[in-house]
Parts: C-alpha cells; sequence; structure tokens
C-alpha cells in the first residue's frame, strides 16, 4: 500500500525495524512492520489459533466417557483451556488487523489450516492420555521460544498459555501412568496410544529444516527463534526416558541413542502421510471441518439475539458494525495490510495530528 | 460477510484489593454484561482475579508510535526530576 508509494522510505523503515528487532524490542500493533511480517504473523497466529479450537474436538469425544468423575473434571478443565487460548490467539491476531469473524470463516472454509496431529482420532481413553502427554508435550516445546516472539501480543498470549499449558501436559501422563500400572489390557491400550501418536506428533514440529518455506524471514525476524529439527530433537530427548519409565515402546526400530552427542536420534519420519494429512485426507479432516461449521452455525441463532437484545436495550453495542479493530487495546491505523476486506477506521493520527519535536529543551541546561 | 460484527471489549483485571485494574486482553461480546462474562471465562479461570472492568475497545484512543519521540523524549531531558540527581552531603543523612 502506502510503502509503495515511496521506494526510499520503505526502505529506511525496513532498515530502522529490522535493526529494532535485531536489538530485541518488541514490535506492538500501531508500529510500522514490512507487509511480509504481517502476513507472517496473521498465517501462524490464526493457525495456531484455529489448531486450539479444532482441538477441542478429539478430546471433546472423550467428556461423556471420562472413567471417573475426577478426570472428566480435569479433561473440562483442559478443553475449556483450549477454547481459552485459541481466543487469546485470536485476539493476538486481530491486533494485525484481520477480523474475528475472517478469521472464523478462514478455517470454516478451509482456507487456512490448523495442526495436522487434530485429524487423528481418539478410538480409546488411552488417546485422551497420550494427547496430553505428546501432543501438549510437543505444543510447550514450540511453545516456550515463542514466549520471546518479536511481536508483543504473540509473545504476551504465549507466555498465558505455556503457563496454563503445563497441567495439561501433567494430567496426560498421569493417565498414561495410571493405565501402565494397570491390568494388562491397560497396559495394551496406553502402548497402542502411543503407537498411533508417536510419529504424528513428531511431525507436528513441521518439515525438516532443509524444506521448511517459511524459515528464513521468520527467523530474521525473531518469530522463529529455534528450528523445526532443533525443537523436535528437544521433544524426542524429552519424551523418550518418559516412555521407559511407562515401560512402553516407542514405535521406532530405528531409535538409537547417539553416545556421542546425548541425543536419541529417531528413524525417518513418514513425509508422505504428513503430507497427505495436511492436504486434507487424514483419517478426520472432513469429519472435524464438518463438526466447527456446525457448531458454527447451532451458534448463529446466539449471536444474533444477543446483537438484537442489545440494541433493543438502547445500549448498542460501541459499533453496531464495527471495523476490524483492536485486540489488546488498540488497532493500528496505517499501512492496513492489503489482503484486508474490513474498512479501517478513522485514525487517530489523521485527527489530531501532533507536533514534532516539540518541547525538547533543557537538555543537560543546569547540569 | 453476512453476519453484522460483535463488537470488542479490553478487559481489565484486578488481581487483588489494594491493586490497580490491570489490561489482560480482549474479548468479543454483543453487550457489556455478555463481555463481563466472557471476560470472566477468558482472563479468570485460575483466580487471576477479584474484579473485572470492560471497557468497549472503539472508546480507547491511543497515542502514535510516530509521536514516541515528541511526546516522550523530554522526559528522559529532564533528570533533575529524579531524587538522585541531587548530591546531599553525608552529614545530612538521610533525606
Amino acid at each position: 500500500m502506502n510503502d509503495l508509494a515511496n521506494p526510499v522510505d520503505d526502505a529506511a523503515r525496513l532498515a530502522r525495524f529490522e535493526a529494532r528487532v535485531a536489538r530485541e524490542d518488541k514490535v506492538e500493533p500501531n508500529d510500522w512492520m514490512p507487509d511480509a511480517y504481517r502476513r507472517t504473523l496473521i498465517r501462524q497466529i490464526s493457525q495456531h489459533g484455529h489448531s486450539e479450537i479444532v482441538g477441542m474436538l478429539p478430546e471433546g469425544n472423550w467428556l461423556t466417557r471420562a472413567p471417573t468423575l475426577r478426570r472428566k473434571e480435569i479433561l473440562l478443565a483442559k478443553v475449556q483451556d483450549e477454547a481459552g487460548h485459541g481466543l487469546y490467539l485470536y485476539a493476538a491476531a486481530e491486533t494485525l488487523g484481520i477480523a474475528r469473524e475472517e478469521l472464523v470463516e478462514q478455517l470454516l472454509t478451509g482456507a487456512a489450516k490448523y495442526s495436522s496431529i487434530f485429524n487423528y482420532p481418539t478410538l480409546t481413553w488411552a488417546d485422551v492420555g497420550a494427547i496430553g502427554w505428546l501432543v501438549d508435550g510437543a505444543a510447550i516445546i514450540n511453545q516456550i521460544p515463542l514466549c520471546r516472539c518479536s511481536y508483543g501480543p504473540y509473545a504476551r498470549a504465549m507466555i498465558r498459555i505455556c503457563k496454563e499449558e503445563s497441567f495439561h501436559q501433567r494430567q496426560g501422563f498421569e493417565i498414561m501412568l495410571t493405565l501402565c500400572r494397570g491390568a494388562p489390557e491397560q497396559q495394551a491400550m496406553a502402548q497402542d496410544a502411543l503407537d498411533r501418536w508417536w510419529w504424528p506428533s513428531l511431525m507436528m514440529f513441521g518439515p525438516h529444516d532443509s524444506d521448511s518455506p517459511h524459515t528464513d524471514n521468520s527467523t530474521r525476524w525473531k518469530i522463529k527463534r529455534v528450528s523445526n529439527d532443533e525443537l523436535r530433537q528437544r521433544f524426542i530427548d524429552a519424551t523418550v526416558p518418559q516412555s521407559r519409565y511407562l515401560g512402553l515402546t516407542i514405535p521406532d526400530p530405528a531409535l538409537a541413542f547417539d553416545e556421542a552427542d546425548g541425543h536419541w536420534r529417531p528413524g525417518e519420519i513418514d513425509w508422505a502421510e504428513f503430507r497427505r494429512v495436511v492436504a486434507g485426507d487424514g483419517p478426520c479432516n472432513r469429519e472435524r471441518l464438518a463438526d466447527r461449521r456446525q457448531a458454527h452455525d447451532d451458534g448463529a441463532w446466539v449471536r444474533e439475539a444477543a446483537l438484537a437484545y442489545a440494541q433493543k436495550r438502547g445500549k448498542p453495542s460501541p459499533h453496531p458494525d464495527p471495523p476490524s479493530q483492536a485486540g489488546e487495546g488498540v488497532r493500528r491505523e496505517r499501512d492496513p495490510s492489503p489482503n484486508l476486506s474490513q474498512a479501517t477506521p478513522p485514525t487517530i493520527a489523521q485527527k489530531r495530528p501532533l507536533p514534532r519535536k516539540r518541547g525538547r529543551v533543557g537538555v543537560g541546561v543546569d547540569a | 460477510m453476512t453476519e453484522p460484527m460483535i463488537p470488542l471489549w479490553e478487559v481489565f483485571v484486578r488481581a487483588k484489593a489494594g491493586l490497580a485494574h490491570r489490561h489482560v486482553g480482549s474479548v468479543h461480546a454483543a453487550d457489556a454484561e455478555m463481555a463481563l462474562q466472557a471476560a470472566r471465562d477468558v482472563y479468570t479461570r485460575r483466580g487471576e482475579g477479584v474484579s473485572l472492568w470492560v471497557v468497549p475497545s472503539a472508546a480507547i484512543t491511543a497515542s502514535d508510535p510516530r509521536d514516541e519521540s515528541a511526546l516522550f523524549e523530554p522526559a528522559t531531558a529532564k533528570p533533575y526530576r529524579h531524587p538522585t540527581f541531587y548530591t546531599v552531603p553525608e552529614e545530612i543523612g538521610d533525606m
């Protein structure tokens, strides 16, 4: 947009931006940022948010089937957390100038992706344990470096999520431990869950660094701080000893401990399966999207009624039909991302420009 | 998009009596009452607060980052506003 109007200005702004990111200053919603930075963040944060929302479905399957009241309470709290995490992330994405409604639409039309791990089914109760232990465990390893992401609202959301996520992993491990200390049938159920969730969990970290399309810019702009392969290795090193404690076998005959560097080296991941599930042909892709669409449609009358009630009471919402603004207080006013369809609100700066360099007096005068 | 948009609210939580309300995030809701309900569910699941404010996001006026130096640099040029700017003779003791 404006960026194209004056290439010299643009280059200077980009240089200032990159210098700022390089010295670990955080970028906040109203700050100038390159369009590619904005687009990358919108894509990544919204995918992350969608993953939290869709991630409720596999576990929701077991809410009414949890084996005890204690487990049911815990699972309810966990699923509610996932909803909360989705909402923190959507709010962070909205600070970049995309509307909540657009985000939801992108998910429901399939235009946006979510983590492929949630396209696998939860066949037994042990799967709930495996998801907490492995999937949430992998998510934590992925998310810890994101707490230091250069974009302030994303980093703040991640800090909050990481604090809350730790219980998710522990409750999952506890389920696995209980099963592994139980009857042979329960142990077999735990092993079966590990067999099915291990490889998809490794795939959660994404393609090998050599095949990762988004890594270069993301690394330079400090969105991504640790590479896919490095994160995956951390997960494997943390998880293999835990599986041994449980008395379970990692379903990878090639898995071997490298004495030289102290890492567990896995066999090759089936990337054809990864690509197949990303492309939409996992076991549950259609079911997950159909369930989300159904939930959205079922809620339409509630949204409609709530807005109608607010208007009828004469305390209309602040904006009966507001532009796609804010999140975290206040929305940026200029340089709207070119691919955003919503009208932008009038800018505060346009309304009342402040004089520059005013009142700069007294530097060292009296010293 | 056919559905009307649901307004955005900013959420402030008072962690405990004696502390100020602090901004924690945003929620979408049709009205203030629903915004409070949503804020309670989204931001206080672990005993984070004893009081909530929700404020329509559209009601907030923010300073422009481009004005950062004009607005805030003068303050850094006034070290005499800080007590450490002044030297108090040792004989005086605490002041």
